[in-house]
């Protein structure tokens, strides 16, 4: 498979990389891991004038914590992520189940957050768990909720001549836990449905903090806010757990496709919201 | 098993001899088709239908033509000034090699850029502008065969509807009486869905053609590189001495490189018309969407049985969905290849198959993926419709098969479909294969399982196989008939080249087949060179595919070391100043008999072959062999898969698969297990995950590798392999052939699995792939 014509500029800062943006204009595409946007030339669904290599700029490839979050910069790898040891409960059990290990070994957290890409991992565990993407452009460096980033399929509030440059994580302070639930036809393949969940817990026990979010189940990512709101303040239990799966299966519009039917989709989120509910309270109550 | 019977350091039949080919594969060293280039070489890159059925109102390539690059732009029209534009196929029917009239699927071709460098072909397809005019596409061959149903081959002289072929066989008022007899009819009706044989390496062809000579060099991914040579002297009228194919390291094969693709003709016409080697690869999604698919049958089967589980006739109905073109690989004979090995492993009377094929919007290409000619739906069949018998008769599955096997004494054993088996032990194929899973416990804890509501199911297939194609009275494709031949010269110093009309895609055949050199004669195995794919430097064959290599290759093989033994043997004795007839040869020591001191090695007779011959013998120690074999041989094995079911998902594990296999002697027991395991995870494959479907508007569903799934290490569940070992009575050396075994045998074992999961539901059918939405709708159906 041959892609068609381009240019290619390879950045050595973030400067030259957001300048050679505004120079490309509209078929100006940045290039980090590639794993989507290489295999999409190759079968000429993308066509970018110019690609934007920011793979040798510095100082961009640093996983950490820092004033109670976790940093992610742009180069930071999924294969990093799974290595890190300052990742936490649903970002830690998201990370293995990325694509494979080679789109591990090669692919960007930051790429596929700004790639929106509906059916993809990250936005879903990051719309649980909470977090600020970074977007640098010619006028400076800006903080997007990820709430607010997430704007549709393969659509995001990015500004045309910005550059996602890192990823702001909150830590919890108290008890927490998270997980990633994830049906997938093997490995490798796009999830057939994926549930991302976080909850932190009080003193007292009761859910202090709840996180839900469901993917390739809509044509974006989702918050599922009335089962969230619905968690906080209650004491873990099947029951809650069993409702507030029911509110998620709500949420859920899939269609029927060749990965199943929407009704069956729709029992999958159900199920798994309450085992990813029930083994995200086991995960906090053992911390 | 028997033990070796010859020393590790010679390697003869029975050891686990390394693969010779893995060190240059593995280093990266070997030579693939894309690896080849030669000066001046161009690109072809084919223009193919976006739509599934479409008449062709004109074709404009003059911006294509103006790119830069392009050398031509080859069209429908232009392959028709030379009689290319259709081509015959395997099976008797036409193909259009580029569309003149009508598209007939998604992804027939339709034109060819000739250009400088395949990015300058890649864009210059986007140049060539079609004038489509959309027809209603035909998506399933029931649709298809409805009256009205648009007529996909209207060019087809004497074809007034979409009906490909029609065959029967079997005795029909034999089976008609079965079925009065009966105490009950047992139906399934499943559908093998479409599959694809998904080589890693796709396919590809590298046309040199001299415009001086005529000499065409063909480098092309054949499974069948003589065969291809006389199609192409046929079909293209080129003098057959002219033409030498080479089909270099070939990186799997399937089945999938069995056919002639339109892009193979249109290369190397366009080699031929400009006078310079033209280079055409496929992409994935072109080997996806247009080469030769598998399967894609509707079959209903009747089991006529007693109330004590006794089998007395079997009647099968089958629909088969040909795509656009009946391009079938097949013996000429049998129209629905040797489907009619569908009576398996059961001694019952009778037996009547009905089928018929039908055109359809689809790309066209029946090939036998890993499969010796539609074995394996049938295999599936007889195996899912025993099983289900079993739950109608309420006996176990086990105990069913038990109760109907053909027993050991029973062979040779005469089908109700007239095959002849070879040979047999399937109660102790089975019995052994159950004691090793626990099979009693296993039934223990499903019953204890069910009342906490947990699902757990075991699946039972005991296949039997049909390969070895084929016996010259029977068997032919496209009229050559289906021996196969070896080639065998030893060296002044000792060791040998061995020249083999079939072609290894993966097979292993540069180490098993030396090893057959190397178990008659004693010549080490790795001091035999084995050749292969190069026309002009090997003998004629059919080639590689229905696991015939070993049955008949290597047969001729064995045939002609002892062709050589002999010869050996009246050297020996010259040396040893011996009679002919005491001349004893083991491990490549020949002997006088009663004298063991008195001895030469085989390395001192080649030399003497060429140095030192009795009287009135000619010099030189080779001899060539074509092996026309005296029957099929007959293969089988016992599978069994545990799973387990999340009642909640319809998300099946499997938990054991314990798969017993029986292929007569075996030659290299490492490289047959290699291939029994790769076998079993294309048949997991199929009955988890792999299937090729298309939307009502004939749109092909997986056409890439993000669609079309290949399991990886990661779902493949984890085998346990035992064997057995009945020989062929009629191979040379016992051997049967395994290429294909776990393919045929291993998809009915987990599909079983499931089912038997969900049995007391009263769940009986889940179509392959066995989705887990299929299987979650099917509980929701039952409660």
């Amino acid at each position: 498979m041959f892609p068609s014509r381009f240019d290619l500029v390879v950045a050595q800062s973030v400067g030259e990389a957001v300048e050679a943006k505004a120079d490309a204009g509209e078929g100006g595409r940045f290039l980090a891991g590639g794993q989507s946007l290489i295999p999409m030339m190759k079968m000429r669904v993308a066509f970018p004038e110019t690609l934007i290599d920011i793979n040798r700029i510095a100082g961009l490839d640093a996983i950490e914590r820092a004033n109670g979050h976790l940093q992610v910069g742009a180069l930071v790898r999924h294969a990093d992520v799974v290595a890190s040891d300052a990742t936490f409960g649903a970002i830690a059990a998201a990370a293995p189940w990325v694509a494979d290990p080679l789109v591990r070994n090669r692919g960007t957290m930051c790429g596929s957050v700004a790639h929106c890409d509906p059916e993809g991992d990250w936005n879903s565990v990051l719309l649980a768990t909470g977090a600020d993407v970074l977007a640098q452009g010619p006028n400076g460096e800006r903080s997007i909720p990820i709430a607010d980033f997430v704007d549709g399929a393969f659509t995001s509030t990015l500004g045309e001549d910005e550059l996602v440059v890192g990823l702001r994580i909150p830590v919890p302070s108290g008890r927490s836990g998270g997980a990633y639930l994830k049906l997938e036809r093997k490995v490798g393949d796009y999830a057939t449905v994926a549930v991302a969940c976080h909850l932190e817990l009080d003193d007292s026990g009761a859910i202090s903090a709840a996180g839900l979010a469901l993917t390739s189940v809509n044509p974006i990512n989702t918050k599922v806010a009335d089962a969230e709101a619905l968690l906080v303040g209650q004491q873990p239990s099947d029951e809650l757990f069993a409702e507030a799966a029911e509110l998620a299966a709500t949420a859920a519009e899939p269609r029927d496709d060749v990965r199943g039917t929407a009704a069956w989709k729709r029992q999958v989120v159900r199920t798994y919201t309450k085992r990813g509910l029930a083994a995200a309270v086991q995960q906090a109550e053992g911390s | 098993m028997a033990a070796p019977t010859t020393p590790a350091e010679i390697g003869g039949i029975g050891h686990s001899v390394q693969r010779k080919e893995d060190a240059r594969l593995i280093e990266g060293q070997g030579n693939f088709l894309d690896d080849i280039d030669l000066p001046g070489t161009l690109h072809m890159a084919i223009l193919r239908s976006p739509l599934a059925h479409a008449r062709i109102n004109g074709i404009d390539s003059s911006a294509a033509t103006a790119i830069d690059g392009v050398l031509a732009v080859v069209t429908g029209d232009l392959m028709d000034q030379h009689g290319l534009a259709w081509m015959p196929t395997l099976s008797g029917d036409t193909q259009a090699v580029l569309a003149t009239d009508k598209v007939r699927y998604q992804g027939q071709e339709v034109a060819a850029v000739i250009a400088t460098d395949p990015y300058i072909a890649t864009d210059a397809l986007e140049h060539i502008e079609v004038d489509y005019e959309e027809l209603p596409p035909i998506t399933t061959p029931q649709q298809s065969l409805e009256e009205g149903a648009a007529l996909i081959r209207d060019e087809k002289e004497g074809q007034t509807d979409n009906l490909a072929y029609t065959w029967e066989t079997g005795d029909q008022g034999a089976t008609e009486e079965a079925f009065a007899q009966a105490d009950r009819v047992v139906t399934l009706e499943t559908h093998y869905p479409r599959s694809h044989p998904a080589p890693l390496e796709t396919c590809g062809i590298l046309a040199d053609v001299n415009s001086v000579t005529g000499q065409a060099t063909i480098y092309m991914t054949s499974q069948a590189p003589h065969a291809h040579r006389t199609l192409f002297a046929m079909v293209a009228g080129l003098p057959e001495q002219n033409i030498r194919i080479v089909s270099p390291d070939i990186g799997g094969g399937f089945g999938n490189k069995v056919p002639i693709y339109p892009g193979y003709v249109v290369a190397t016409a366009a080699s031929l018309l400009i006078g310079q080697p033209v280079k055409w690869v496929e992409s994935r999604t072109e080997n996806l969407i247009s080469t030769g698919f598998a399967r894609d049958y509707y079959m209903k089967g009747e089991l006529a049985v007693t109330d004590e589980g006794r089998i007395l006739g079997l009647r099968v109905d089958m629909l088969s969905d040909q795509g656009a073109f009946y391009s079938d690989a097949q013996p000429t004979q049998f129209r629905a290849g040797l489907f009619h090995v569908v009576t398996g492993s059961y001694d019952f009377p009778a037996a009547h198959i009905n089928c018929k094929g039908a055109f359809t919007n689809k790309a066209p290409g029946g090939v036998a993926y890993r499969c010796s000619f539609r074995i394996t739906e049938a295999s599936y069949l007889i195996e899912r419709l025993v099983q289900t018998a079993a739950y109608e008769v309420g006996i176990d599955p086990a105990e069913m098969r038990l109760k109907n096997f053909i027993q050991p004494e029973q062979f040779p054993y005469e089908t109700a479909t007239g095959f002849v088996y070879d040979s047999g032990d399937y109660p102790t194929a089975l019995r052994t294969a159950m004691d090793e899973v626990g099979y009693e416990d296993l039934r223990r804890e499903q019953a204890e399982a069910r009342a906490e509501g947990q699902l757990i199911g075991i699946g039972i297939a005991h296949f039997t196989e049909a390969v070895g194609a084929g016996p010259s009275r029977t068997y032919d494709i496209a009229g050559l008939k289906m021996i196969d031949s070896a080639e065998l010269r030893v060296h002044p110093t000792g060791k040998a080249i061995l020249k083999l009309g079939v072609k290894t895609q993966g097979q292993g055949h540069e180490t098993t087949f030396a090893q057959i050199v190397a178990e008659v004669l004693g010549i080490p195995a790795n001091d035999i060179k084995v050749e292969h794919g190069d026309t002009d430097h090997t003998p004629y064959g059919l080639g590689t595919y229905a696991s015939r290599s070993t049955p008949v290759g290597g047969a001729a093989t064995a045939v002609v070391a002892r062709k050589l033994a002999e010869k050996s043997k009246k050297i020996a004795a010259h040396l040893l100043e011996a009679a002919d007839e005491d001349i004893e040869l083991a491990s490549g020591v020949f002997s006088v008999a009663g004298s063991p001191d008195r001895s030469v090695t085989i390395q001192d007779v080649a030399l003497a072959a060429y140095t030192n011959l009795p009287e009135g013998m000619e010099y030189g120690l080779e001899d060539v062999t074509y092996y026309d074999p005296p029957n099929l041989t007959y293969p089988y094995g016992s599978y069994i898969v545990v799973v387990e079911v999340d009642p909640d998902t319809g998300v099946w594990e499997v938990q054991r698969m314990v798969a017993l296999d029986d292929c007569g002697v075996r030659i290299n027991p490492m490289i047959v297990e290699g291939q029994i395991c790769g076998g079993l995870t294309e048949g997991f494959a199929m009955s988890a995950m792999q299937w090729i479907t298309f939307d009502d508007d004939g749109n092909c569903i997986g056409a890439n590798f993000m669609d079309y799934l290949v399991p990886t290490a990661w779902e493949t569940p984890r085998f346990e392999l035992l064997a057995t070992e009945v020989p062929s009575p009629h191979h040379p050396i016992g051997a049967k052939g395994v290429g294909e075994s776990a393919t045929v045998g291993s998809p009915a074992a987990f599909v079983n699995a499931v089912i038997d999961a969900l049995a007391h539901l009263g769940v009986r059918n889940i179509d392959m792939p066995v989705l887990p939405d299929r299987v979650w709708a099917a509980i929701d159906a039952a409660s």
